[in-house]
């Protein structure tokens, strides 16, 4: 059998995952920075935690999915008129906006959030296969948007917009496409984390945690899906294993930031790819 | 008969700067027109407004009749706008081979639906191996742009450009950066694809070859266009010559060595 902690351990580990995978899409395949991830977590939480009452499980999760996507869509056409260095600054904005926004709203519950969010009805063994098969569909989702053409677009719109213009390629749809499918994923992961807390408050959904994800992103090698998922793991464990580390989190993900972009830009991925072609027989001069 | 592409009264201006200030010209189906001018003639900017990189300050630009200019540059690669850059963008990330096939995938990524459920690069790979033999650079169609010498990413350029199937091909000094083998062997190239039926509008300083391939010529000089006609009349008139090669210098036969060296 599986106790509380290993169930809070798989469900936290999980739904960051789903956030970094998310915003990986966003952030690695397409070259968006965002800053402000939490927002479309917390949207998605929020929508799940208001509509768990009346709707079976798997369209609540859908619910949730497509309340985030929508304002990541809002979001994305508005960011299409900011120049790209600005769109960081944006998502950060529109980050403490819904933070801000949701702690005034009395139905959904202002500071002191929304409580006594629906059981899942799945049982524990239930709720931690729930958890995994949704990594792994959206892993698998990711997976395939990068080796499709899709991805290709997304590449060359992180690598070069205006030249990707010339190719025919419509960035602004493209820049759209990330943000929905990232967001909608974002969403579906708020979905999870209102049944597996069962309660939720604003400061749940704060920019730490778009810096937290944006960390295991950049840590794991912009747009590499296993390098992400590595990071997003130890990441996420680090902290719960050691009382240390956790309590100087962000200092440590502060500074994986910039170790990581002054010295391994690619993050683990690249410093993987690195050494494989140095190992490789043949590979050197 | 209406033109494959007409540029008409295009002004563009930067700030203060006025880079065109009225500029019209039309092109038939077929033709290779030669585009020169004085460096900050306004040659450039011309293309980047034909291919819509550029919004005129006023003017239109027609393809096939059609009014593109408040279209997007993506929706008029779509109608078969393509462009070189003189200075070269190629796509960092990806390597020679992948920067062609993303370009002779057009029909895939045009939709996002399409582009989502489509995998196989097979066809678009075979596609863009045959446009790298073709402008002679198929040798570094594995390799990372770059490590590639400017006058291999210039054939670049012309291979991505062709990969798009286009209608006009705009040319952006695609010969220069190459050795006189190389450039000799790309021009021979452009006039067979233009000879196959592909328009194009090459902006060219080396006046030699631009005379070698180009049935007609226009000139830029300040953002005016100075001349307009066949590439002898044109070389002959006295107003290009003078943009060329200073007032002094009229009456000199502007189509020998030294005129295309002044013009570099």
């Amino acid at each position: 059998m599986i106790g509380a902690y290993e169930i809070t351990l798989v469900a936290v580990v999980s739904i960051n995952l789903m956030l970094a995978l998310g915003l990986n899409l966003i952030t690695g395949f397409c070259g968006q920075v965002s800053l402000g991830h939490a927002a479309f977590f917390g949207t998605g939480a929020y929508a799940a935690a208001l509509v768990a009452g009346g709707l079976p499980l798997p369209a609540v999760l859908l619910v949730a999915g497509l309340f985030a996507c929508a304002l990541g869509l809002l979001v994305g056409v508005a960011s299409l008129r900011v120049r790209e260095d600005f769109l960081a600054i944006t998502t950060m904005g529109v980050g403490f906006v819904f933070v801000g926004v949701v702690r005034k709203q009395g139905f959904l519950g202002a500071e002191m959030g929304l409580t006594d969010i629906p059981d899942h009805g799945l049982g524990d063994l239930g709720f931690v296969g729930l958890c995994l098969a949704l990594v792994a569909l959206m892993a698998l989702l990711t997976w395939h948007i990068k080796r499709s053409w899709m991805g290709f677009g997304f590449a060359a719109v992180a690598d070069d917009e205006r030249t990707a213009r010339t190719l025919g390629i419509n960035a602004a749809a493209y820049k759209l496409a990330a943000f929905v499918i990232g967001t909608f994923l974002a969403g579906v992961a708020g979905a999870v984390y209102a049944y597996f807390t069962r309660f939720i408050i604003p400061g749940a959904f704060g920019f730490t945690v778009s810096i937290s994800i944006l960390t295991m992103v950049i840590v794991g090698g912009v747009g590499s899906i296993w390098g992400v998922v590595v990071a997003a793991v130890l990441l996420t464990l680090l902290p719960e294993f050691s009382r240390v580390i956790n309590d100087y989190k962000l200092l440590l993900y502060g500074a994986l930031i910039v170790l990581t972009m002054r010295f391994a830009p690619g993050g683990l991925a690249g410093v993987v790819a690195a050494v494989k072609a140095r190992v490789r027989p043949g590979g050197g001069p | 008969m209406s033109a494959l592409l007409a540029v008409e009264d295009v002004l563009v201006r930067f700030g203060g700067v006025t880079a065109l200030a009225g500029v019209s010209f039309s092109l038939g189906k077929g033709e290779l027109l030669g585009l020169i001018g004085p460096n900050g003639a306004g040659k450039t900017t011309l293309l980047h407004t034909v291919i819509g990189v550029v919004t005129p300050t006023k003017g239109r630009v027609l393809v096939g009749g059609r009014d593109v200019t408040r279209l997007s540059t993506d929706a008029r690669a779509r109608l078969g706008l393509a462009l070189t850059h003189q200075i070269v963008r190629p796509f960092r990330g990806m390597s020679v081979l992948d920067n062609v096939t993303l370009a002779a995938g057009f029909a895939k990524t045009t939709h996002l639906l399409r582009a989502l459920t489509s995998v196989s690069r097979t066809a678009e790979r075979a596609r863009a191996r045959e446009l790298l033999a073709l402008v002679g650079i198929a040798d570094y169609a594995d390799a990372a742009p770059a490590v590639l010498p400017l006058g291999a990413l210039k054939r670049l350029e012309v291979a991505r450009a062709l990969a798009i199937s286009p209608e006009v091909l705009l040319l952006d000094e695609p010969l220069a950066g190459l050795n006189s083998v190389e450039a000799t062997r790309l021009a021979a190239t452009l006039a067979d694809l233009n000879a196959s039926g592909i328009t194009m509008i090459l902006i060219e300083h080396n006046l030699a070859k631009v005379a070698e391939i180009c049935p007609r010529l226009v000139v830029l000089d300040n953002g005016r266009k100075i001349a307009d006609g066949s590439t002898a009349a044109v070389l002959a008139d006295a107003a290009v010559i003078a943009a060329y090669m200073g007032k002094d210098a009229s009456g000199r036969d502007p189509s020998h060595a030294e005129a295309s060296h002044a013009a570099g």
